[in-house]
């Protein structure tokens, strides 16, 4: 159920994601002082801030839908889907944590 | 059965459109987990945001029909996954009415996004011509 509830709102802030990133790569190409001072926005604090949950939002969705491809091309391992479950946090904060410090890096003046 | 099973949405019995899109959604789905985690991850961890410059995109990243064509070919698979899946989560929470319009403004915003990616991708020169 929570993995479900995460995948449904991942899924949905991806989406809005989407839409807002093709939008500004259109901008590049038809106004590209304006892209620039977009993107000046996504360099700072806030902006990486934002980055961070993005990539969050894509990892765990990544991440959770080979959980279900698993189990619906494999329906032995649902009787493993707790197992499962678990081994995604643990690639989740194991690749996402150093990830996260790798994007907010600059804004920490390391 | 239940709408939703431990895994995801179990494959619909009805057979015909709705088995299609229940495996282009995973099928799809192994595409963007390659495709989308490697763009995040050269974005983000070989690059950084604060000199991706539309100067940049153009004369560096872009300046390369490969790289180029696997933009629009992520593209053309991510709108397909999410209208699909938005179209999913529409059904079912909207009725009647309000469900017309919500598909309406999806199919909408998918036609737009598609097209103004295709656009930014086919006529962006390549710097030297």
């Amino acid at each position: 159920m929570l993995a479900w509830a995460f995948h449904r709102i991942s899924g949905i802030g991806i989406f809005a994601f989407v839409l807002l990133h093709v939008f500004d790569i259109f901008l590049a190409g038809a106004d590209p002082k304006a892209y620039d001072d977009l993107l000046t926005f996504y360099a700072s604090t806030l902006g990486r801030m934002m980055e961070v949950l993005i990539g969050a939002a894509l990892f765990y969705h990544s991440l959770n839908g080979i959980r279900i491809l698993i189990m619906d091309f494999w329906p032995r391992m649902t009787a493993y889907h707790k197992q499962i479950w678990y081994a995604n946090w643990v690639i989740f904060l194991g690749v996402g944590l150093p990830g996260a410090f790798i994007i907010m890096r600059p804004a920490l003046g390391l | 059965m239940a709408l939703y099973s431990r895994s995801g949405r179990p494959r619909p019995q009805s057979g015909g459109t709705e088995v299609a899109i229940w495996y282009f959604m995973r099928l799809s789905g192994v595409a963007l987990f390659v495709l989308a985690l490697t763009h995040f991850s050269v974005q983000h961890f070989l690059s950084d945001p604060k000199d991706q410059t539309a100067d940049w995109i153009f004369a560096d990243a872009w300046n390369n029909a490969l790289r180029r064509g696997l933009d629009w070919l992520m593209l053309v698979i991510v709108v397909g996954h999410m209208t699909l899946g938005m179209r999913t989560v529409t059904m079912d929470y909207l009725k009647g009415g309000k469900r017309v319009l919500a598909l309406s403004a999806l199919w909408l915003a998918a036609a737009l996004v598609l097209t103004m990616g295709t656009v930014v991708v086919a006529t962006v020169k390549l710097p030297g011509n």
